[in-house]
């Protein structure tokens, strides 16, 4: 066979693979460069205590979540039951970050869809969202026991979810509650 | 001339209303160099709840967080690459419009010069080919010239 055929095949079946993997990808899912880097430090008011101050610290040492949430988000609603599953079932002690939210707004969807979270922080301008490269919500984090980025989950978690992608590294980081 | 007037008119009543949507950002104390900076800048940074548009342009709120982000920390005396390297670290390469030079952006950035580069070889065989075609096709003629040569000399 002649290069002259063969090339040109070859350049075009090469473009339409690329071009077939791109359309797999979904170009909202932004990998975060906080993975595997020391989770941001955050001091922000509690939401049900607003006089007191929160922080990750008081989890430092336990394999947990970080969920950021607004009761304007709708998708978080749909996530709300998965989230629950995590704290109830698995036992894993979930952070929530309360995302440009007024308060009494996000105490009555707590009160409506339950409240699975250990701690709330208010992140009311969103500063510690941009420390946390959060683009949109919900997005969770992931965070071992050093403290340390080790997953980020965009947008809503779904229920499939739970085993394919969180429960395997949960087990693999060896958070308790998990473990058989 | 005069036809021209009111149309030189109109483009610059719109570009002060283009303009204006940048002075709403609150507490403006940059100085005039500092403003240019930060209309570079934000024209710059892509909006990653928006994905196809800049901060400048974007309404998202979280483009309005990051313009104001961008503001007082060019009003801190931050540079620009600071305040990228500050972007970067939270949000990935993907926020910079430009993308850096680096291993996973080579082909990137190397792909317009490679695809020239193909082409300037693709060129140049087929003129080779036309070249190689047009020697043969003159070749009975230089014969024939060749024998007329001798013709001429040989009496």
């Amino acid at each position: 066979m002649n290069w002259r055929y063969v090339l040109p095949a070859v350049f075009v079946i090469g473009l339409m693979v690329m071009l077939a993997i791109g359309l797999t990808l979904d170009p909202r899912k932004v990998p975060s460069p906080l993975i595997d880097k020391p989770a941001p430090a955050f001091s922000l008011p509690s939401l049900h205590q607003p006089d007191q101050l929160v922080s990750q610290q008081s989890l430092r040492g336990q394999v947990h979540l970080l969920n950021v949430w607004a009761s304007w988000c709708v998708a978080c609603r749909e996530e709300h039951e998965q989230i629950k599953q995590l704290a109830t079932t698995y036992n894993i002690p979930i952070i929530g970050l309360n995302y440009k939210d007024e308060r009494s707004d996000a105490i009555q969807w707590l009160e409506r869809f339950g409240d699975p979270y250990q701690l709330i922080a208010v992140d009311y301008q969103g500063n510690v969202g941009i420390d946390w490269g959060v683009y949109g919500v919900p997005e969770t984090f992931l965070i071992d026991q050093a403290g340390v980025i080790r997953y980020k989950h965009i947008g809503p978690i779904k229920p499939a979810d739970i085993p394919q992608t969180i429960l395997p590294l949960l087990r693999k980081l060896g958070a308790t509650g998990v473990m058989q | 001339m005069s036809r021209q007037l009111p149309v030189c008119l109109l483009t610059g009543l719109l570009l002060i209303w283009a303009g204006s949507g940048y002075a709403q950002d609150p507490n403006n104390q940059l100085s005039e160099t500092q403003q240019a900076r930060y209309i570079t800048l934000i024209a710059e940074l892509r909006c990653l709840v928006c994905q196809n548009q800049n901060i400048a342009d974007s309404n998202a709120p979280l483009a309005q967080d990051l313009r104001s982000q961008v503001h007082s920390m060019i009003a801190a005396g931050k540079s620009n690459a600071e305040i990228k390297a500050y972007l970067v670290e939270r949000y990935g390469d993907f926020v910079l419009y430009r993308p850096p030079i680096k291993p996973s952006t080579w082909l990137l950035w190397g792909s317009p010069f490679l695809l020239l580069l193909l082409g300037l070889v693709i060129a140049w065989r087929i003129a080779a080919a036309r070249r190689t075609d047009e020697t043969l096709h003159n070749a009975p003629d230089n014969a024939a010239l060749a024998r007329a040569l001798n013709e001429e000399e040989s009496p």
